[in-house]
Parts: structure tokens; sequence; C-alpha cells
């Protein structure tokens, strides 16, 4: 390991400056949770000359809502102020599925959504509730800020088209009407501290016993995590029940392209997909009815 | 015995007597170890230390063509780089084995094995050495299970192993190191006599102790030629000899100082870091520590290893067993010594069978050299031969229990692998399973039951301990044992019962090998056992000084005096009282200090069997299984301390139900083990597992004073075939192959 700059900028032009004046070897950190291991054990990918802790950023550090403007999540945001924080339990509770699971509980205390979108796993968490909950990223960069969806952000595994002298700085998330329900869930041979299998985010809005929207993405099952827009679109008119559930898991399992590794075998992931896929809408389901 | 007298542990106690015995005093470590004070190997910190790591080969099997130092030792902050050419010259195959393990001469054997050592004056300099040292390999194609290895067309490991065949050398040179074979009776007179027999294959994979604390030393190899070692270790002088015999040393040139110990479970009786600190101290006059990561823990120390192992069993109508054939190969690993030898002694040891026969191979593969982890070698065997057991009752229609108590040993039953047992408490544990209310009460809907019994031998060995009494009543006790379970107070109050003083009086310190009598390992389940009986004979030695300077004092024969209770009295004179405390107070003036020492290997070993009751249900969409409710009950002879004891049996279970459902060395096709860090080797954590039950039952061993048999190990050989056999009876899918785990279950069908 070597000697690594330290660097807490207080503003986003800050930060940006100090990504791009570092000719793409400075990382941005939040709670480090990823980075500094990866730092730690000298990992290739992660060859960084500084670390620019984005920690003390107002901006990256909000947390609001409003009903026109949705649910905001600054880049820095811990899991445990998320699922502590009364308007997402009014408004948006199913991002706790994926709040609560990362980690442990001190792991919480430190990791964020926003750092879990750039680590760009295949298996983050919160990353197929983001998708499947329509949310949308902010990046700031030298010649301003543009918006992304969550979806279109990972690239490959632990890549992102967030550029180097780019800096995520929230994600967005649309106000859900009534009728709305999702869920988050995935499956790991343990109870807790494990990664994922395969995951599922899935969203509903259900009018009249009929799905009016509705979202699949699958976590760990290709190299970046997807919207399975087909198993969506399968549901949207028809009416709540088991053989359309079934329809759109077919197609999630369908859509799944994973390996074969420690964490399992190719075959029992795509049959995961299935499973899980099933599962989260069910739940989806109940929620948007018990929402209604 | 009624279910209704059982509390959720408890001890089925046979002696009441005792008064320290069997209490559950607070451990004389605790507050040390809760505070964070207590030191262990990596807090150790010197003036001039160095740290040192560890250049590791990439290739599972690879011929090493050259290695080339320079540009390492070049590095600004490097101090010393070393290999195996630092080593003296070996003896023996057998010693050039033990070397090439610690720093890896003409060939690398498995992925992680030690090619290099390198001394810095802080660890990222050392570690950036390591990148700077060129080694040139020839990779050969690797041999990764006992399968592969005993092929005929294999790769061979070692170009000078020869097959011994049932003791001979065959001279022929192969990757199995030695068939050895048990017979007793007529093993095809058996099988005809059979109405009933099952036969099954069985493959486990290897899998590690999980120790949280990683492998470390720091050594120093002092001008005057003498070398000191602190260090992690279940055997202080295991690790001084073990020095002694590398570096070509007197034992007496090296003193090795344990530090408190973060697990270890047998995986701490070899040495890896130990030589290499040492030979880098050397050269550098300064003292050298290394700490191994978690990586470097899984890939370059001993698991246990993977095996194959074949079963047949045959029974009469009535569930009388007429004949139990078992086929066990184990790996090895890189070089000979698979636990093969210990598994042959346990596997039919829990029954009375006139016919067997057990042929058992140790075979070399591509892995890390295997150690010692609880219980070695018995929990493969027992996920056979217990699941085939169960089978055999329900091809009978019998219940699984009462047909193991059909069959159970007793005092006097000859084991398949020769030996005659004692008094031991293989039935009284059946029995108390049988009465438990788990057994007793209705499964809940969509669960499935298991139970299965082991059986571990527990082994003597040497221990030593000293006792010396302080002017305040208080005795010092020193021994070497290292502390792994609780040990250091299990001995003290050994002491205390002897002495008759709270075992709070009693100061035990775990010392170094200039300081004590040779202890063999804490390992074997014989710490209590031995050392305890250690302590046992010197507060014996410190009571009968104590009576004499009584003697001495009141000017009468010291064969009318009596200590009990911590006092001292006449057994004639009721005037003639004194207590310990009043003793100790003038001693000085009486004569001097009194303090009592013994070295003993006790011989009269009693072997533990324990046995298991699991409830289990099973995700039919997901394969994952989930243990609603488990219980284990062990004879122990007698629990000195019930709580650490409960301890064991809890530790002992869920170690075997992480083996039974997700634990392995998961290994590419290249031979590196891919799941190298305890988020993906995947051990049980608290939220995985139920509250284990236990139950205590106490079959005195009539071979110690207070009837002390050993915990440590027979509780990890029941629970793989208990979960299996009750995923079994929840699925019907019959599980052959460890780990069970959520992927494996659903790729089964139902029998």
């Amino acid at each position: 390991m070597k000697w690594i700059d330290f660097e807490k900028p207080k503003t986003v032009e800050d930060a940006v400056k100090l990504l791009s004046d570092s000719g793409g070897n400075a990382r941005p950190m939040a709670g480090g949770t990823d980075l500094i291991v990866q730092l730690r054990v000298g990992d290739p990918r992660v060859n960084a000359d500084v670390v620019v802790d984005i920690k003390s950023i107002p901006e990256l550090n909000e947390l609001s809502y409003s009903s026109s403007k949705g649910l905001t999540i600054g880049a820095a945001v811990e899991c445990y102020k998320i699922y502590g924080d009364a308007n997402v339990n009014s408004h948006f509770s199913a991002l706790n599925d994926s709040a609560t699971l990362i980690g442990g509980t001190q792991i919480q205390g430190r990791a964020s959504f926003g750092g879990n979108l750039c680590n760009a796993a295949p298996s983050g968490d919160s990353i197929p509730n983001m998708i499947a909950h329509g949310a949308v990223a902010t990046i700031a960069g030298p010649s301003g800020t543009r918006e992304v969806p969550v979806e279109d952000i990972c690239t490959g595994p632990r890549q992102t088209l967030i550029g180097d002298d780019e800096l995520l700085v929230s994600i967005n998330f649309p106000s859900n009407g009534s009728g709305f329900g999702a869920n988050y869930i995935r499956f790991i041979p343990r109870n807790e501290m494990d990664i994922a299998v395969a995951g599922v985010g899935a969203s509903v809005t259900i009018e009249d016993g009929k799905f009016t929207s509705a979202k699949v993405s699958l976590a760990s099952v290709a190299p970046t995590p997807l919207l399975v827009k087909e198993a969506g679109e399968s549901l949207v008119g028809e009416t709540v029940s088991e053989e359309a559930i079934q329809n759109a898991a077919n197609l999630a399992k369908a859509a799944a392209k994973p390996i074969s590794d420690m964490r399992g075998t190719a075959d029992y992931r795509k049959h995961l997909c299935d499973v899980l896929t099933r599962r989260a809408l069910n739940t989806a389901v109940e929620r948007a009815q018990g929402a209604s | 015995m009624t279910t209704a007298d059982y509390e959720r542990n408890m001890v089925l106690a046979t002696d009441t007597d005792y008064k320290v015995i069997g209490t559950r005093p607070v451990r004389h470590d605790g507050a040390d170890k809760v505070t964070g004070r207590a030191i262990y190997g990596a807090d150790f910190d010197a003036a001039g230390l160095l740290h040192g790591k560890i250049l590791r080969s990439p290739h599972a099997h690879a011929k090493i063509i050259s290695i080339d130092t320079s540009k390492a030792e070049k590095l600004d902050g490097v101090k010393a780089v070393v290999t195996s050419k630092d080593f003296p010259q070996s003896e023996s195959r057998k010693d050039q084995w033990l070397k090439d393990n610690i720093l890896a001469s003409d060939k690398a054997l498995y992925a992680g094995q030690a090619i290099a050592g390198v001394a810095a004056s802080n660890p990222h300099v050392a570690e950036s050495a390591l990148g700077l040292i060129e080694v040139e390999y020839e990779v050969l194609p690797p041999v990764l299970t006992t399968q592969e290895a005993m092929a005929s067309n294999a790769s061979i490991l070692h170009d000078s192993l020869t097959t011994e065949e049932l003791g001979e050398d065959t001279g022929v040179v192969s990757n199995v190191a030695s068939h050895s074979q048990h017979v007793k009776g007529d093993i095809s007179k058996g099988f005809e006599d059979a109405d009933v027999i099952i036969e099954r294959e069985y493959n486990t994979k290897t899998v590690h102790q999980g120790y949280i604390e990683p492998h470390n030393a720091t050594a120093l190899w002092s001008p005057d030629g003498r070398l000191h070692v602190w260090c992690s270790t279940q055997g202080s002088f295991v690790v001084r000899d073990s020095l002694a015999e590398l570096l070509d040393l007197p034992v007496s040139m090296v003193r090795v100082t344990p530090t408190e110990i973060g697990g270890g479970f047998g995986g701490k009786i070899p040495i890896y870091v130990e030589p290499v600190a040492a030979l880098l101290s050397r050269k550098t006059g300064a003292p050298v520590k290394i700490v191994m990561s978690r990586r470097e823990t899984f890939e370059a120390s001993g698991p246990t290893p993977g095996s194959q192992i074949k079963i047949k069993i045959g029974a009469k109508h009535d569930g009388t067993l007429t004949a139990a054939y078992a086929w066990m190969a184990m790996e090895a690993g890189a070089y000979p010594g698979s636990p093969v030898g210990a598994a042959v002694q346990c596997v039919f040891s829990t029954y009375d069978v006139e016919n067997s026969t057990i042929d058992g191979f140790d075979v070399v593969v591509n892995k890390p050299k295997t150690a010692a982890y609880r219980a070695p070698g018995a929990p493969n065997a027992a996920f056979g031969a217990e699941q085939a057991i169960n089978e055999l009752a329900e091809k009978l229609g019998m219940d699984p229990i009462e047909l193991r108590l059909k069959n159970v040993a007793k005092e006097g039953t000859r084991r398949p692998d020769g030996p005659v047992f004692g008094k031991i408490g293989a039935k009284e544990v059946l029995e108390a399973m049988r009465d438990h209310p788990h057994y007793q009460s209705d499964k809940a809907e969509g669960t499935g039951r298991g139970v299965s019994i082991g059986f571990w031998f527990n082994i003597g060995f040497d221990s030593a301990c000293n006792i010396a009494v302080n002017k305040d009543g208080s005795v010092n006790l020193t021994e070497g044992s290292t502390d792994i379970g609780g040990s250091r107070t299990s001995i003290a109050m050994h002491a205390a019962e002897v002495l008759g003083i709270p075992v709070e009086d009693v100061r035990p310190s775990v010392v170094d090998t200039d300081t004590i009598g040779f202890t063999a390992v804490t390992g074997g389940s014989r710490t209590t056992f031995a050392t305890g009986w250690a302590a046992y004979e010197a507060a014996q030695d410190v009571k009968k000084q104590c009576i004499e300077r009584a003697a001495k004092i009141w000017d009468v024969d010291a064969n009318g005096l009596q200590m009990e209770d911590g006092v001292i009295s006449s057994k004639s004179d009721s005037e003639l009282r004194m207590t310990f405390k009043e003793l100790a107070e003038q001693l000085s003036d009486t004569g001097g200090g009194i303090s009592g020492s013994a070295s003993v290997n006790p011989s009269g070993v009693g072997g533990s069997f324990a046995g298991n009751i699991a409830d289990v249900s099973v995700d039919p969409e997901t394969g994952k299984t989930t243990v609603e409710r488990f219980t284990c009950v062990q004879d122990v002879g007698k629990a000195i301390h019930p709580s650490y004891v409960e301890g064991q049996m809890q530790g002992g279970s869920v170690q075997g139900i992480g083996w039974a459902l997700n634990e392995e060395y998961f290994m590419n096709d290249e031979g590196t083990m891919t799941n190298s860090s305890l988020l993906d080797y995947r051990m049980p954590t608290s939220l995985d597992l139920p509250m284990i039950d236990t139950v205590i039952v106490e079959v005195a061993n009539p071979g110690h004073p207070f009837g002390v048999r050993g915990v440590g190990e027979a509780n990890i050989v029941p629970p793989t075939p208990t979960i299996a056999n009750a995923i079994y009876d929840a699925t019907g899918k019959r599980m052959t192959q460890l780990p069970m785990s959520p992927g494996a279950i659903l790729s089964v069908s139902p029998e």
C-alpha cells in the first residue's frame, strides 16, 4: 500500500476541481466501506493517489421530500439516516428493504446508496431497488450537472458512466401515487452479512385491480444490475393475478445472464430470478393494496 | 429421569460431593478479555521491531525454477529476504517436507504456499518488496481431490513418495501415502448373515477451523544464539520443538512465550510463520513480527480434508448389526498426514459389531497441508456412517435411537480398530436423547428431524503444574497449556478443590517454555483431563507439605493431622486447628515457603460420545435450510465448569452446522481458492442459528480423580449427519455430499 493524499472539500465545485486536477487518480469517498477495503488490498482497479472525502459537502448530505419534487437522497447519506427518516418511512418505505440489508449495523452507519451505486457491484443491494423506483441520479462535472436514470449508470462490474472528473451529487426518487408498492429481496445462504446470490427489486402501481405500471430489476445475475423492461411491461394493463406475476417472473429469469462462481451456479441463479421476482412482486402488490 | 425434569441446559450429575468442581465461577482471564487488555500476538511490540511479509505461490502445482530476490533486497527499508536456502540442510525426506511447507524449495504444491519472506521497517515496504521478488515457475496440472489423485494417470506431487501398503513400503511412486486396514471378525460372513444391507458413497469438501485470530509470530534471535518466539499457538512446546528441529538447534536454545489465543480448534498446532520470522531475525538481529492476513489464513494454514467415504452396513431384521465396512480416502493436502488414521478409530466405534473391516487411504493433493480440526477425521466418517444407520433404521422400521441402543458399545466392547472400551457413556447419551423433551415432542409442521451420535477417543500426554503458596493464603498456579476454552479456570478449580480454598484464591498463569515442565498441546480434549490432573497432583503435594508444616509447628505426628475445606486439624485434638490462610502467613517464620509441583502423563483416558437431535425446515423453492431446533447431549465424565462445557458443546455444534450447510473451500480449475474471505467462506453467524440446547451426561471416567473425560471434540462429530438426516426427513432427499448448500439440495431428487 502506497501513500495516498486525503482531501475534504466543502463544496461540490471544490470536489469537482480536485477530481479533475488529479488526472484520473482521485477517488471520491463517502462511507469508504468499499473504497478503503479496495485500497487496503491493493485492488488494481482503484489505484488512487488522492482520496476525496465528500461527507462535508451540504448537497451530498441532503435528505428531503416534497410531493412535487419527490425524495432526494444525497450521495453521502448513510443508510441509517435513510431508514430513520420520516418521509422515507411514509412515502418510500420499500427503500428500507435495502437500507437495512446492506452490511450490518456498523456498516449502515457509514455506507450510502450513492457509494453503493458508484461502486457498481453487480450485487449492490440498493441499485435494483433504486431502478425499480425510477430513480434519477444528479452528476456534477467541470461543465455543470447532468441527470441520468439510475439504470443507465452501471456499465460493467465496478464501472460506471460517471467520469473521473465527475461527482455523484444525489439521487432523486419521483413521487409515487396511491396504489404504489415496491420491494427488494435477495437470496443469501445465510441470514445476514452476505452477498446476494441473486436479488430482485420490484415496483407496481395498481388501480382498480389492474397494474398501471411495474418495474423489475435484478442484482447479481449480469455484469451490472439489470432493468428487465419486458417483465414490467408485461404486467401493465393486466389484472393482478398469479399468472401475470409468474409470466413476469419467467421474463426476468430469461433476461438473467449469470455466471457460475462460489456464490452459486448460473442455473441456480436463473432459477432464483424466477422465485425472487415472484416473491418481490407479491410483496409489492401486498404493499400497493395496503397503501391504497 | 422424566422429561419434565429437563431444563434448557442441564447436567445429569453423578456426584454432588464437590465444593468447587461443578460450580460456575467467573473466569480468571475474563476481565482482561472483555476490556480488550489481554495481549494477543498481533499486539506484540518491541523497540526496533521489523515487519515481515511472505511471498506466496500463485500456482497450485509448479516446479520452482529460480527465485531472484536481488531487487527486493535493494528496496529502501528492506532489511532482509529469506528463502528455503536459509534453512539448515535437511537430513531426511520428512524433514525436507516440514521445511518445504514453511518455505518451498523445489516445488510449490498449493496456491498460497510460502516462497520467500521479507523483513522491512514497516509492513507496506515489506509488501512492496514482495512484488520485486522474481520467481520462475514451470506450472504443472493440479490434483485437487482424492479421486483425481488416485487415478492411474494422475499428476504426481512427490517423485519421492512411495505408497506404504499395510505397513510395508511398496516402492511404487504415487499420490497415496499409505493404505491401512483394520479387520475384526469375518466381514463376508457378516454380510451373508444380514437381512438388510445399506451401501452408499459420501463426499465432503475441505473446510477450515475458522478461528478469528490469524496466525502470528514475533521472533528475536539473540547474539548469544538463543531464539525467543512469541506466538499464538495451541502448544508452546510444540513450537519450541518444531523450531529446534527445523533450525537444527537444541531445544534449550529456543524459548517460546505463548500469547493469548483467538481460537485454534486444532489449526494452531502446526507452525507456519514462526520459522520465517526466526530466519529473518537471525539475518537482521532485530525482532521480526509476521501476522497472516485472512486470505493467508485460509490458503496457507491447515484446514481439514475433503474426503471420499464408502459405507456398507448389514443387519438382521431385529436390528442386530452383523457387518460394517468403511472405505475412506482423505486428502492430506500437499504432504502426507491426513486425519484418516483417527477416522478409522471412530467410524463404527459407537457400535458393538461382530464383523467389520475399515480401509483408510492417506492421499496427497495440491491443497494446503491439512492440520487437526476438532476430532479430526471423525466428522467426515460420521457423515457417512451415521446416515447409513438412519437409513437402516428406516428400512427396518425401527426408531433410529432404538436401533443405536440395540447395538451400542459398552464397557468391554472391542472397537473395530482393536482397543477394548473401559467405562463409557454411549448408552447413557442415547437414553438421554431418547428421553429428551425435544425428541419426545411432535415435529412442527413442515420440519424434518434428524439424530445421530459421534465418538472421539481423547488423549492424555504430558502436562506439568507448579503451585506456590502466597502469604495471604492464595496460591500462584503456573501451567503450560495455552488456554483456548477456559482451561485456566478449570485447571485452577482442580487445585482449589484439593486445597479447600475458593477458586478466586488461585491465580493461574500460562507460562513460557523456560518456566514450566514439558506440556503437550492443547488438543485431543486433553487439557482439563491431563493438566487438570497435574494441578490435582501439585495441589496434593502442597497439601502434604501444609500438613507436615502444621505438625512441625504443633510438634505432633503428621499422620494424626488432616486438611479439609482449607482447614488443617488434628484428628484427635480439637484444639489443634488452623486455616490454610493462617498457616500461609507464618510459612516464612516456620521453615520457608511451600510450593508443589507435578508432571504427569496419565493413561486413564476416557473417550467421549456426543449425540444430536435437530429439527430443520427446507425452503422447497430455494433449497435453503433453517435449523429450527438443535439439542446436543454429551457424556463428559465430569463437568468441572459446566458453563465452559456447555460452551464447548455449543461451539462444536455450531461448527458442525456450518460444515453441514455452507462451508467449503471453493477451488477453481487451477486449484486456487476463490472464497478465501469471511464474506464468502460462509460460517454461520448468530442470526443463522437457534439456541443450542445442551444436556451434560456424567458417566465418570475412572481414569481421572474427578472423572473427567475431555469435552472439546466429540460434539463436532454428529452435526453433519444429524442435519443430513433431518433434511432427508423434511424433503425425502438423501444428501451424500457436503456442504448441503441451497443449490446442492435443489439439485438432488427425493429418494
